[in-house]
């Protein structure tokens, strides 16, 4: 069983549709005793980092994440709010970063604008070193079609550092494409809507 | 490198996609839940279905048909047609959907633009803008002119905080002669957000032709493929011999 945390923070749904695809038996929940009873845990995200961290911290789910050591998967927000630190402040506040769950060794900042690198950097792009963690969640993408080729979207990046797994390049930027910290995963791109790709990489999390 | 999108669009009637000319004149093409799976095996980088049902309901029927299409697509999705709300985003995102289009509504209330970009981000919100002479921007498909011009309209959607401008030229639009490529590249070259260019693809030469001289970051069509004259990924490996960068 794999539980989905349901922290009030966007589209969770896609998230359970693609767990449905692979007929895997999955939970949406923010509550933390089943959180962790389950096997495996996916923490997605859409939105603002601050806010996100702020929904985690109402709930208490700080701390049970970071508690965890079965298989955590973070994904795009759910990633960047297991990071050190992160420039997406809330609207209005003074600071110029926000605390994040110091899982990954990860700094979370925000795209320069440039001409030929738009931000959002949104749309299809590779992913590349992917022997960096010697990683399973990578397993038999370049035997498939459209294998390094993942979805993304998002104007912030995690920097690279000693837990990236996986980077990818917008622009002039490289950054982490994924992260692995232990029994901590996260993708900044969005797995559950990377075609098969990303399908291969939700199953080779599910059978870790 | 980001690759440029290759998007099909689906205008749906009661579940069933259609396809008009110069939107009228529209007939029936098939099924939306059959034909996206199918442009998501041929290497379709996003999908957009635009509702043009106009009861109440027809509307039920699109949202259910929405989550359907949520449960089978793995690649993103646009969905499109009578949000005029907050919450209309709000049950359409329910439903499943990646992003909204939202077009006259916009027009109507540009501040819809930012509330919805404000609660659920720049990403779910695309604003669509269909233009005559690629500068008077219409609604209602063209037939109602507004004191709106494309460039500013455009620039205030992207401050508001669009995340994406779908490009429409009602002068190119059901002609197959090609897209409106000049106004295509001043819109990328005034925006920092990306661009999807539609309206007037015939052949696969004129996607070449609006991703490269038209700088677009996408590129939408429905007939040439719906009706299969151009299989998506025949198309994919000539965007890729063109020195596009393509997911392929």
């Amino acid at each position: 069983m794999i539980a989905i945390i349901d922290y009030g923070c966007g589209n969770i749904r896609s998230v359970a549709n693609a767990l449905e695809r692979l007929d895997c038996q999955h939970v949406l929940t923010g509550d933390a005793a089943l959180i962790r009873s389950c096997d495996k845990v996916i923490l997605p995200g859409v939105g603002n980092d601050a806010e996100a961290l702020q929904n985690l911290r109402l709930k208490g789910l700080d701390r049970v994440i970071k508690e965890l050591r079965k298989p955590v998967l973070g994904i795009c927000v759910g990633m960047q709010i297991m990071c050190r630190d992160s420039e997406e402040v809330a609207a209005g506040s003074p600071e110029r970063t926000v605390q994040g769950l110091g899982i990954f060794d990860s700094h979370v900042r925000r795209f320069p604008t440039c001409a030929d690198a738009k931000v959002p950097h949104m749309g299809w792009n590779c992913i590349g070193n992917l022997n960096l963690g010697k990683c399973r969640l990578f397993e038999g993408l370049d035997s498939l079609k459209y294998g390094r080729y993942m979805y993304f979207v998002h104007s912030y990046y995690p920097t690279l550092c000693q837990d990236t797994i996986a980077t990818c390049r917008h622009g002039d930027i490289l950054f982490s494409a994924a992260l692995k910290y232990e029994n901590f995963y996260g993708t900044q791109f969005h797995p559950e809507k990377s075609g098969e790709a990303g399908e291969r990489l939700l199953k080779n999390f599910i059978e870790l | 490198m980001v690759a440029k999108r290759i998007i099909p669009c689906l205008d749906i009637r009661d579940g069933q996609v259609v396809k008009g000319v110069n939107f009228v004149g529209i007939k029936e093409v098939g099924d939306a839940v059959e034909m996206a799976r199918k442009y998501c095996r041929d290497g379709a980088d996003e999908l957009v279905f635009l509702d043009i049902t106009a009861t109440f309901e027809g509307r039920k029927t699109f949202a259910s048909l929405v989550e359907k299409i949520a449960l089978n697509i793995d690649i993103p999705f646009t969905v499109g047609g009578g949000i005029s709300s907050l919450d209309d985003a709000a049950r359409l995102l329910d439903s499943g959907a990646d992003k909204i289009s939202i077009n006259s509504s916009a027009i109507a209330r540009p501040a819809l633009i930012d509330e919805i970009a404000s609660r659920y981000g720049s990403q779910f919100v695309v604003v669509a803008i269909d233009a005559l002479n690629c500068s008077i921007v219409t609604t209602h498909g063209g037939r109602k002119q507004t004191d709106k011009e494309l460039f500013s309209w455009a620039k205030e959607a992207q401050e508001r905080g669009a995340g994406e401008i779908l490009f429409t030229s009602m002068d190119h639009d059901g002609t197959k002669a090609g897209y409106a490529c000049e106004a295509t590249a001043a819109l990328c070259g005034s925006l920092r957000i990306p661009v999807i260019a539609s309206g007037g693809a015939g052949n696969a030469g004129h996607i070449v032709e609006v991703l490269t001289k038209g700088r677009a970051d996408a590129a939408l069509a429905a007939s040439i493929f719906h009706y299969g004259e151009v299989n998506i990924s025949e198309l994919k490996k000539e965007l890729a011999g063109a020195g596009i960068p393509v997911r392929i």
